[in-house]
């Protein structure tokens, strides 16, 4: 069960900022995401989107473990 | 060297003479205050999300940059999250250098990156609704400045 969280307008697009979602690979995390709630789905697409696993910014596709912190982080607006 | 992020209003007249105290080899102090704007009456109360552990790592690092480039003795940044009202106080930065050129670029490099790049998500609440705030061209613009200058050697 990796922890999600979802910051800035992609909490407002799911209605939820934090979830345990079970998946093995964030490319599965992410299709799941994407097949229960469409609209997230191409928002965590949409560019600029980044993706941080315990608090490091990860490209690409990686394990997850149960403890893995997700944390999808939209473009930042600074101070 | 202290970053700090804070759901509470503070005062930075407060925390501007607390960085000052007790200071012996310290010549200049600079400090930032930013706060937030009313815009007409379009914007009610300003909400800033921040990734707890995430951010102030970030903001770490790039102070870590400015005590290299700038040869800082000291740096305070606190950053409200949250919700703020206009005319509250969002941001402080205070540099403390040996020399007051080292102290003003260094706050000045320090709030290009804060407004431009730091880990902070924001929006807007007004009478007509909410939106999300992404950088200006000009905030881009203010930390290019500082990209591909080499700190002295």
């Amino acid at each position: 069960m990796a922890r999600v969280l979802l910051f800035g307008r992609l909490s407002d697009v799911a209605g939820w900022r934090e979830r345990e979602i079970d998946a093995p690979f964030l490319s599965a995390l992410r299709a799941r995401l994407g097949t229960d709630d469409p609209s997230l789905g191409e928002a965590l697409a949409g560019p600029g989107v980044q993706v941080a696993l315990d608090q490091v910014i990860v490209r690409g596709d990686a394990p997850l473990n149960a403890r893995t912190e997700v944390a999808f982080l939209p473009p930042m607006s600074g101070g | 060297m202290t970053i700090r992020l804070t759901f509470d209003p503070f005062d930075p007249g407060a925390l501007l003479t607390e960085f000052c105290r007790g200071r012996a080899e310290v010549g200049a102090v600079a400090s930032f205050t930013g706060l937030a704007r009313a815009e007409a009456g379009s914007t009610t109360t300003l909400e800033l999300e921040a990734y707890p552990g995430f951010t102030e790592a970030a903001i770490d690092k790039i102070a870590g940059e400015a005590t290299r480039r700038f040869g800082l003795l000291d740096h305070l940044i606190l950053h409200r999250v949250g919700r703020i009202a206009p005319g509250e106080a969002i941001v402080f930065v205070a540099t403390a250098a040996r020399h007051r050129r080292e102290a003003f670029e260094a706050c000045d490099f320090l709030m290009d990156y804060l407004k431009s790049r730091a880990p902070f998500w924001k929006k807007e609440v007004g009478p007509d609704g909410e939106r999300w705030i992404e950088p200006r061209d000009q905030d881009h613009a203010d930390i290019a400045r500082w990209d591909g200058q080499r700190a002295d050697p």
